[in-house]
């Protein structure tokens, strides 16, 4: 697996973690040490998907902004099952 | 409002094309357990539901939804490009072939296409509370019966990863449904 393979295979991995979580603490929303791994990946995620888009390609749009080429419609598509 | 990400919620890489197989995973995307169904089920069941948190649970478990849909999609979608003619005449893929090439449209395995029937949006905390549990034990079900029909392992890592979410929506929707937390934080809001 190279670099960029890599870093979208975690961020799969810590983006899951978020998921579940999330759903854990809508119901049970005074968990304090769900609250705190909450924040904890939250700010991990935040650096993993802005590095990613930078090197690669944008996984979002708030992070697509480009210069002489649009970049978002230039991403290979989820479903061909190339980077991942 | 949603935003996109572009990524698989689980990575899905098949290698080698299958009419056969694509054909009873198809199910799973417009079938009468299939994501788009629970998706639609619990983003539609939200304004009626008059406590906040459980109309926020509804919100984000019908948005992995619409992931778990892209999912059996991509599966799909792999599953039926790249084959040849003899395959798709000899897979018994011909009759969905006629109408929709390789396109990935929501039907049942056995041609039914889907209908919103499929769900229920009864307006009721209860009755729909109630109705979402049955929807996951019955998406379980679909997964093992897909799961006792296909051995290819690229398939079924993301069809196992499809069946134990079903089982963690199951216990979030069953927390939803208990009186202490879904009545006594009193956040009701007025219709």
């Amino acid at each position: 697996m190279g670099n960029k393979e890599q870093l979208y295979h975690d961020i799969g991995i810590v983006s899951f973690v978020l998921t579940e979580l999330s759903l854990y603490l809508d119901t049970h929303p005074t968990d304090r040490n769900a609250i705190e791994y909450f924040n904890h990946y939250n700010r991990i995620r935040h650096q993993m998907i802005k590095e990613f888009s930078m090197k690669y390609f944008p996984l979002t749009l708030d992070l697509a902004e480009s210069n002489k080429e649009w970049r978002w419609g230039d991403a290979p598509l989820p479903w061909e099952g190339v980077c991942a | 409002m949603w935003n996109y990400e572009k990524r698989l919620q689980f990575p899905v890489n098949i290698k080698e094309p299958n009419a056969k197989l694509a054909q009873v995973i198809i199910s799973q995307f417009g079938g009468p357990d299939g994501e788009l169904a629970a998706s639609m089920r619990y983003l539609s069941q939200r304004y009626a539901m008059p406590y906040r948190e459980v109309a926020g649970l509804l919100t984000d478990i019908g948005t992995e939804e619409l992931a778990h849909m892209e999912m059996v999609s991509a599966i799909v979608h792999q599953l039926t490009r790249n084959l040849s003619m003899e395959e798709i005449e000899k897979s018994g893929f011909a009759t969905y072939y006629v109408d929709h090439t390789i396109g990935v449209w929501p039907t049942a395995a056995a041609g039914i296409p889907f209908n919103a029937c499929e769900f229920q949006v009864k307006g009721d905390p209860i009755t729909d509370l109630t109705e979402d549990l049955a929807a996951e034990q019955k998406a379980r079900s679909t997964y093992e019966n897909i799961l006792r029909l296909i051995k290819e392992p690229d398939v079924c890592e993301p069809i196992k990863f499809l069946r134990e979410r079903e089982v963690v929506h199951f216990q979030r929707f069953g927390e939803a449904n208990r009186e202490d937390c879904s009545k006594s934080k009193h956040t009701q809001y007025n219709h």
